[in-house]
């Protein structure tokens, strides 16, 4: 009898204080005196810092919340307790840096991760190839970018594509080629399905940011030579632009609006897209944990 | 050993089974596995980590909290029974009844940290679904786990052979915190001046050095244990465990047990 009563008293107050119970509170942000409370158990605390930050970034992220304030400080705490928790690094970083709402938007904080990972633990490539990624992809410092990458070249064992990556960067050589190499450098590199996933639907992206700024192109190309907008594809095919109808990678006609712009057929369905969506067009939030 | 101090060693372990101590290990079995399948869920990537993480601090915490609460309830429980003057009245020494209960009391130890092992090298399996070459650190880590609980039962027999069970518990558990805080304590000291520089140095020296027994992180990351350590700590921890025990030995020798 007791016991239901308990549950549901607890339920009536859980909802009273619906805020309280879900506020997040970082009492402990000493790593010093968490490492004395754990009497050199560090590795678990680490451990449980570490589930702590995934779960308050996916629940902040599920919420569509733009506050991610303990983030950086629960991923410091980790790596502080334990500096070769490489997960901490490798995915605390993609959490940090991109903009909401895929990330936290804090790509200082997660640059500042990167490097305290790189001198903690030297010989772990994919590091230097984390920070050659957030220079590049947030920061657009591409020397910083090639310097990294350079530096992850140099360790025994790295992927090959580090180097290539290192002298596109130098060389400022086509965003789209680069992007592409990067994101196919993660999925080949990667063992966690939902990462190899994400680049999975970034390369998508990647394939019709570059359809649409070409085919925009030939659309110009089209009005200089006639003098009005092409009605649709079929005229740029008539023209001798292009050989056939291009589908977008959902297999779906690109289409020309009338003011000259190319669209996909529904944007909802290709995530991370940043051309070919309508004006004004807001993404759906990719799924709430796991990010790249 | 002589067989009077194997027969007390044995007494001792078939006592601590039929006090069911070894039921913690069904306790050990469900947080390892609840563990090992939550952390998938709600983690990523430290899978293996958690597993040797979790499961060698649950393997050390377990065992000292065995070590401690059995080891100073040895003396007293058999004075409170009067089943030591049986034995005592027996061709039995002091010495061979403390260092009998003190072998006892380990080798229960050493039986419930084996099948918490296999509990670990399954549950890792469990997440690895393989083992590697660098699992075998895993074993070093345990070994020094058994000599730290070879220091924590022969403090837990030293101070019960002059206190009272709560007493030896407090002191006991006190000495554990502060052992595994001991290079923080010699770090103080190390920064102290005059006097306080030297009483801390005397402490830092005098409190067991538990932290250079966990090497826990070390072999959840695959880095191996230098050969040297293993040497220098298995000396320090007998020496350490011997003293102790010489230690109660010689109190309960003087003790009168009218």
């Amino acid at each position: 009898m007791a016991l239901p009563g308990i549950v549901e008293l607890l339920h009536a107050i859980d909802h009273l204080r619906r805020d309280a119970a879900y506020q997040d509170i970082l009492y402990i942000r000493s790593p010093q005196a968490l490492k004395r409370m754990s009497l050199g158990y560090t590795g678990l605390f680490a451990d449980l810092y570490w589930t702590r930050a995934v779960q308050y970034f996916g629940y902040q992220h599920h919420q569509h919340s733009k506050d991610f304030s303990l983030l950086a400080p629960l991923l410091h705490l980790a790596t502080q307790l334990d500096p070769k928790l490489l997960p901490a690094y490798q995915f605390g970083n993609n959490f940090l840096a991109p903009r909401p709402p895929n990330g936290a938007g804090q790509p200082e904080e997660a640059i500042a991760l990167a490097q305290y990972g790189i001198r903690n633990n030297p010989d772990s490539w994919q590091l230097y190839y984390g920070l050659g990624f957030i220079y590049y992809t947030e920061m657009k410092d591409y020397s910083k970018a090639a310097e990294a990458f350079a530096s992850g070249g140099r360790v025994p064992g790295a992927h090959p594509f580090l180097r290539i990556l290192a002298a596109r960067m130098a060389q400022h050589a086509g965003e789209f080629e680069t992007a592409r190499m990067l994101w196919t450098t993660t999925y080949q590199t990667s063992q966690d399905q939902n990462i190899q996933l994400n680049a999975v639907d970034h390369l998508r992206a990647l394939r019709v940011d570059e359809d649409v700024t070409q085919l925009e192109k030939l659309v110009s190309i089209y009005r200089e030579h006639v003098g009005r907008t092409p009605g649709n594809m079929t005229d740029l095919a008539r023209a001798g632009l292009i050989g056939s109808s291009p589908v977008d990678p959902t297999g779906q006609p690109y289409k020309i609006t009338s003011d000259g712009r190319v669209e996909v057929h529904d944007p909802d369905s290709i995530l991370y897209i940043t051309k070919g969506t309508p004006p004004n067009y807001q993404p759906p939030q990719p799924k709430a944990d796991k990010q790249k | 050993m002589n067989s009077r101090i194997a027969h007390v060693a044995f007494n001792t372990f078939r006592e601590a089974v039929r006090d069911r101590v070894l039921y913690n290990l069904i306790a050990f079995a469900l947080l390892l596995s609840g563990a090992a399948i939550l952390v998938g869920q709600i983690s990523i990537d430290i899978e293996r980590l958690v597993v040797v993480n979790l499961g060698l601090t649950a393997v050390t915490l377990f065992g000292v909290v065995i070590a401690i609460f059995i080891g100073i309830g040895l003396v007293s429980k058999e004075i409170e029974k009067r089943t030591l003057y049986t034995m005592l009245s027996r061709p039995v020494r002091r010495w061979e009844f403390v260092v009998g209960k003190f072998f006892g009391l380990t080798g229960t130890l050493v039986v419930n940290t084996f099948f918490m092992a296999i509990g670990v090298f399954l549950a890792l399996l469990y997440v690895a679904h393989r083992f590697e070459h660098a699992d075998l650190g895993i074993l070093t880590a345990l070994y020094f786990i058994v000599l730290q609980f070879l220091i924590v039962c022969s403090l837990a027999l030293l101070f019960s052979s002059f206190s009272s069970p709560m007493l030896a518990a407090v002191f006991s558990f006190a000495l554990f915190v502060i052992g595994s805080l001991s290079e923080d304590l010699r770090g103080f000291a190390g920064v102290v001046k005059g006097i306080g520089g030297w009483i801390a140095t005397a402490v830092a020296y005098l409190v067991p050095n538990f932290s250079a027994l966990n090497v826990i992180n070390q072999v959840a990351h695959g880095e191996a244990v230098a050969t040297r350590l293993i040497v220098y700590n298995t000396l320090y921890a007998l020496l350490y465990s011997a003293m102790a025990i010489s230690g109660a030995v010689l109190i309960f020798q003087r003790r009168n047990l009218k």
